[in-house]
């Protein structure tokens, strides 16, 4: 599998879920369990994506100046600061951690 | 009042682009290919997610990178059947519609309280985020390509840090917190016995469980509309 065709289908993917709910009978829209689920299925992609980019080394959990930066970037986010000076907060917080203290 | 909402929600969405375009540099596509995502798949949650996958376990994790986008991507088609009667009926018109079906264009149009400000509100808010989000996305790429190597020491933790400002807007309820923690703890328990990216597609398997049963839910809401304006109310405001 190549690069691009992760791209395209992926892509793809996404597309096509939209333009699905625009063929699904109005009838559906009274169950409020589907959208539940997917509001929920939402939180936790999310939530363990921040888990794994934090902590997973490879295979491996491991404990670095990922976890200062992203205490730092809950902080700020708690502060309602702008994303965008979030973002690079952890990032320059991980980076200099890791120029000065190593690990 | 539609249309002001559109301008300053487009403004604050378009400067995540930076971030998206200069981390998808990093994670290891070239810029091409990080455009060509916000062009076609449009739609932060799921190019974070996809870039992150790879980022960490490269083309091999492929499948899971292509699962996980896909999966996040699942909200959208709710927003969909929303915006559907919203839209009204034409081929084009509805496709156009689907391609700007978003956390924000719906979060707009459905705050609006007459049909044309739903209408003014969704093409508003799509198309200045599609423009913006692009052009952002390119000038990322660019900023993300000149840094080189020196970007890459602190791209995990940025990455990160991208995942929990998406996910920070959601968690307004105790339902949401919990199901975010819960999943954090199996994705994290998970990651040293399954390859990479796997642990988080399981993670999401706390989400259906507790979204069937309505596990420390709220009231059962009476309907779709209700959910998508109390779930994307929470989205707006985060940007208002």
């Amino acid at each position: 599998m190549t690069l691009w065709s992760i791209i395209i289908i992926a892509s793809v993917g996404c597309l096509a879920l939209k333009l699905s709910g625009y063929l699904v009978p109005p009838s559906f829209m009274e169950k409020p369990r589907p959208s539940r689920v997917a509001n929920l299925l939402t939180v936790a992609l999310l939530a363990a994506l921040v888990a794994t980019q934090t902590l997973a080394s490879g295979e491996e959990i491991v404990l670095d100046a990922r976890v200062p930066a992203i205490g730092l970037a809950a902080v700020l986010f708690a502060l309602r600061v702008p994303f965008v000076i979030v973002i690079v907060a952890a990032a320059a917080t991980a980076a200099l951690l890791r120029a000065f203290v190593g690990g | 009042m539609a249309i002001r909402q559109a301008v300053s929600v487009a403004l604050a969405v378009s400067t995540y682009g930076v971030s998206f375009g200069a981390l998808g540099v990093a994670s290891g596509l070239d810029i091409w290919q990080t455009c060509v995502l916000s062009l076609l798949m449009f739609s932060g949650g799921s190019q974070f997610a996809l870039i992150g996958v790879l980022a960490s376990g490269g083309v091999a994790a492929g499948p899971a990178a292509i699962t996980g986008a896909i999966l996040l991507g699942t909200r959208n088609a709710i927003y969909a059947m929303r915006m559907g009667p919203i839209i009204g009926p034409g081929l084009w018109k509805r496709t156009a519609a689907g391609h700007l079906t978003i956390d924000e264009s719906t979060a707009v149009s459905t705050a609006q309280h007459t049909l044309r400000g739903q209408r003014r509100g969704f093409w508003w808010t799509g198309v200045l985020i599609f423009v913006g989000w692009n052009l952002t996305t390119l000038i990322g790429a660019f900023i993300g390509d000149a840094l080189g190597d020196v970007s890459r020491y602190g791209l995990d933790a940025a990455a990160a840090a991208a995942f929990l400002g998406l996910l920070w807007p959601r968690l307004k309820q105790l339902q949401p917190v919990v199901v975010a923690v819960a999943a954090a703890v199996v994705a994290a328990v998970l990651t040293p016995v399954l390859p990479a990216g796997l642990p988080v597609l399981v993670a999401a398997l706390v989400a259906v469980v507790v979204g069937l049963t309505n596990w420390l839910g709220a009231r059962e809401k009476h309907s779709l509309a209700e959910e998508v304006s109390a779930d994307t109310s929470a989205v707006q405001e985060e940007h208002s």
